[in-house]
């Protein structure tokens, strides 16, 4: 039972990923990708209809952490409590960026928020792969099973780091990276002409670096987390998982040559999708890993919710996912094809 | 530990009235929406169309706010309520998760629908868009009073062998008794801000001559929404969820009623001061017996005081509570007042010409904002000091490693995040009403 609500955590975090990873993926490349202000409103119009419903992945994935793990969740969010309410900040902020700006036609608010939204989707991604970060590197758990880290010590991995040390820094450069890539193939394929062109450049030149980056947090995470290959020698099931991350990572070159923006994008998918499945495969049966003491580790066991409740929430659980699922269906049935500025302007 | 006490309840009661200001307008206005829609439909008149297109605008603004602010809300829970939500999680991650998954999806995926594609979707889809807005802001609404009712009232739950509870009934937790009657109370109040918004901008419409077509169907569609909305807040899910308080929180009942002593029939108090020291009413205008009348439907029935109660179950903030109570009812009741006497000259057709009513109506949109909020204020201080009613006290609940300067630090930076939301949010909608319905383009 808690391994089933596992499963569809990990699930609900990597379709949020995969889906506000476009959108912030677009803002992070929205400053060089687009000068001209019709060329921003195209890629701010390409994730208008979208990117609100996307973060609602991340509120779902939430309350189902809430719900599911109640004990990870209390303790994870208190331990993490500024960098937590910093990226709520920034959410609101890109958030805000996304809606005003087009409210009022003048350069200067215009490039006041295309400012703000870029530098919060920057530091989002940033974040995101600095919290993966902290979870392979373990946190100071006491007896009790609660933390607090400060947002940074002296960016060394020792057991009293902060949220902020070279491992995890390094984990912010590949999701950067990383979602800058996936931003940009999306993009790419929602365009036309000039942005499509600077988006193909960019997801081309990114990409490098994603695979760069991407080796050394490997060789890295080695180092501070041996462990993590425990559970693919007992179940060589996870070598899927790498063996699909892999195949992604080719695709987004592969393709990227080939000038095929849909599979580029679907290959930019799959990367971000495989990576986080390997990362769960690894980490399992443990949520998350204390630096002080293993036996403080929270564990999917000692930090679910009641065995009623969690049978609840499966029948629910499967209405609920498959409605969602059905309505991102339809809408991004509905909003396909490349955007055109002309039509549907509110 | 005691400051960080005050500040994550600081923090908590800052955010989340910032927080509901935008969601009750939202959920009424949906409503408000979707009967533009309809008329529209029905008469084929297109100014019923224009009329919904503009309410969208508002609403989309609105909306975001009500998102990017809501946000913080499910977060707090873990961030500064680390022991409560170990200790309920097992009970209200139920309802929290629901609204995440049937709510917030249904509403933002098809929000985009209504905005983005009415030409593609054709009226009728686009009806049903709207509808369906409605449908998940009103459920979203739905969630979070059964977990607000749960912690009012628990039920269908065990504690097990750690302390903490466990869900025992989905069936009870869904019909919680609470559950009923607020659900319906705070909808409903939601729809009178909406109403009061809706026909102040049609006041205001008609005072400035200008977008007078407007005006008068955002007034007829405003009023007589807002007159059923007023009535039935009060009557009969006020007065229902009322005598909810006087049968499981009588101490909470007592403390709002500013009634120290126990006695038989019990007089309503109007108007007041509570001292504190003194533990009486200052300067008190009350009509005898009433209060035990209203609760109990008999005038000499005996209602218990706060002397009835040790003083550690009090709630600790007694003045504000009353205070907060009886806005709330007072408001309420003036609403009654203004939206008959506005469906009264709209009968008798004099009411876009009535100046004087339509200037009330244009400076009285404030007004039951502040009657939400205040009705909120008396169910969440009235539930003090419990944080889950007698189980959890709210001493209890907090994080036990986020530290006081933390804390202060956070609600300082929120202080200043709303603040800077705010000025933008009252800038851009008044920018909006100024410029009036016909310039929103068709879409």
């Amino acid at each position: 039972m808690e391994t089933f609500w596992f499963i569809a955590l990990t699930f609900m975090l990597i379709m949020y990923v995969v889906l506000d990873g476009f959108d912030l993926g677009a803002g992070i490349i929205h400053l060089i990708a687009a000068k001209s202000d019709e060329d921003r409103r195209t890629i701010l119009k390409s994730i208008g209809p979208v990117w609100d419903g996307n973060e609602v992945w991340l509120i779902a994935a939430g309350g189902l952490l809430y719900f599911a793990f109640p004990k990870l969740y209390a303790s994870s969010f208190s331990g993490f409590y500024l960098p937590l309410i910093m990226v709520l900040w920034l959410l609101m902020l890109r958030g805000i960026g996304i809606e005003l700006r087009g409210h009022i036609d003048n350069k200067m608010w215009k490039s006041f928020w295309d400012v703000v939204f870029s530098g919060a989707s920057i530091l989002l991604a940033i974040f995101l792969g600095a919290a993966l970060g902290n979870v392979v590197r373990g946190v100071p758990l006491n007896a009790e099973g609660y933390f607090f880290e400060p947002l940074w010590t002296t960016f060394t991995v020792v057991p009293q780091s902060g949220i902020l040390d070279w491992f995890t820094v390094l984990m912010g450069l590949v999701a950067l990276f990383t979602l800058t890539v996936h931003g940009a193939n999306y993009v790419a394929l929602k365009t036309e002409n000039k942005v499509q062109e600077k988006a193909q450049t960019i997801s081309k030149n990114a990409a490098w670096l994603v695979i760069l980056t991407s080796v050394l947090a490997l060789i890295a995470t080695n180092l501070v987390r041996p462990q993590i290959w425990v559970n693919y020698s007992s179940n060589p099931l996870g070598f899927l998982f790498i063996f699909v991350a892999l195949s992604g990572a080719v695709g987004i070159i592969y393709f990227r040559v080939k000038v095929n923006d849909l599979l580029a994008f679907l290959s930019s998918a799959a990367f971000i999708a495989a990576m986080g499945a390997a990362t769960a495969f690894a980490l399992y049966p443990i949520v998350l890993p204390a630096s002080t003491d293993p036996n403080f580790s929270l564990t999917i066991y000692n930090t679910a919710a009641g065995e009623y409740g969690l049978k609840i929430g499966l029948v629910w659980w499967t209405i609920g996912i498959t409605l969602a699922i059905g309505y991102f269906s339809f809408l991004f049935y509905f909003f396909r094809g490349k955007v055109n500025l002309k039509t549907e302007e509110y | 530990m005691e400051d960080a006490l005050i500040i994550d309840r600081l923090q908590f009661a800052f955010t989340i009235m910032f927080h509901y200001l935008f969601p009750q307008l939202t959920m009424g206005l949906s409503l408000i929406i979707v009967v533009l829609k309809i008329i529209a439909l029905k008469t084929g008149n297109d100014l019923y169309n224009q009329s919904a297109r503009f309410w969208a605008k508002i609403f989309a603004v609105n909306f975001a706010m009500g998102v990017v602010t809501g946000i913080p809300m499910e977060f707090q829970f873990g961030t500064n309520w680390a022991k409560f939500s170990v200790f309920a999680g097992g009970v209200i991650g139920q309802t929290l998760a629901m609204e995440g998954l049937f709510a917030f999806f249904l509403e933002s995926s098809f929000l985009g629908l209504f905005l983005f594609g009415e030409k593609r979707l054709g009226q009728i889809g686009h009806l049903i868009s709207a509808i369906l807005v409605f449908t998940g802001s009103w459920l979203s609404g739905f969630f979070i009073i059964v977990t607000n009712a749960w912690m009012q009232h628990p039920v269908g739950f065990t504690t097990d062998a750690s302390g903490v509870v466990q869900l025992a009934s989905f069936w009870e937790l869904l019909t919680n008794p609470w559950a009923g009657w607020q659900y319906a109370h705070n909808m409903l109040g939601s729809v009178v801000t909406a109403s009061f918004v809706v026909s102040a901008v049609g006041a205001f419409y008609l005072l400035s001559k200008k977008g007078e077509d407007y005006g008068r169907i955002f007034l007829k569609v405003g009023v007589m929404v807002g007159l059923v909305a007023s009535i039935l807040v009060a009557f009969p899910t006020g007065d229902k969820q009322g005598q909810n308080v006087a049968k499981y929180q009588p101490v909470t009942l007592a403390a709002m009623e500013g009634l120290f002593e126990t006695k038989d029939g019990a007089e309503l108090v109007l108007i007041g001061q509570p001292d504190m020291a003194k533990l009486k009413i200052d300067n008190p205008i009350h009509i005898p017996h009433l209060l035990s009348f209203l609760t109990y439907y008999r005038w000499k029935a005996e209602v218990k005081g706060l002397d009835a109660f040790p003083r550690e179950d009090w709630p600790d903030n007694i003045p504000l509570l009353y205070y907060s109570y009886h806005i709330m009812v007072g408001l309420g009741t003036i609403f009654i007042a203004i939206m008959a006497v506005a469906v009264f000259l709209l009968w008798r057709k004099q009411l876009f010409s009535a100046n004087w009513l339509l200037w009330i109506i244009m400076l009285s949109f404030p007004f039951p904002y502040l009657a939400n909020t205040t009705g909120w204020m008396t169910a969440e201080l009235g539930r003090q000091p419990w944080l889950v009613y007698g189980l959890l006290r709210t001493a209890d609940g907090i994080s036990p490693t986020v530290s006081a300067g933390n804390a202060l630090f956070t609600l300082l930076g929120f202080m200043g995040m709303y603040t800077l939301l705010g000025l933008l949010f009252l800038f851009l909608v008044f920018r909006e009403i100024n410029h009036g319905p016909s310039r929103t383009v068709s879409t």
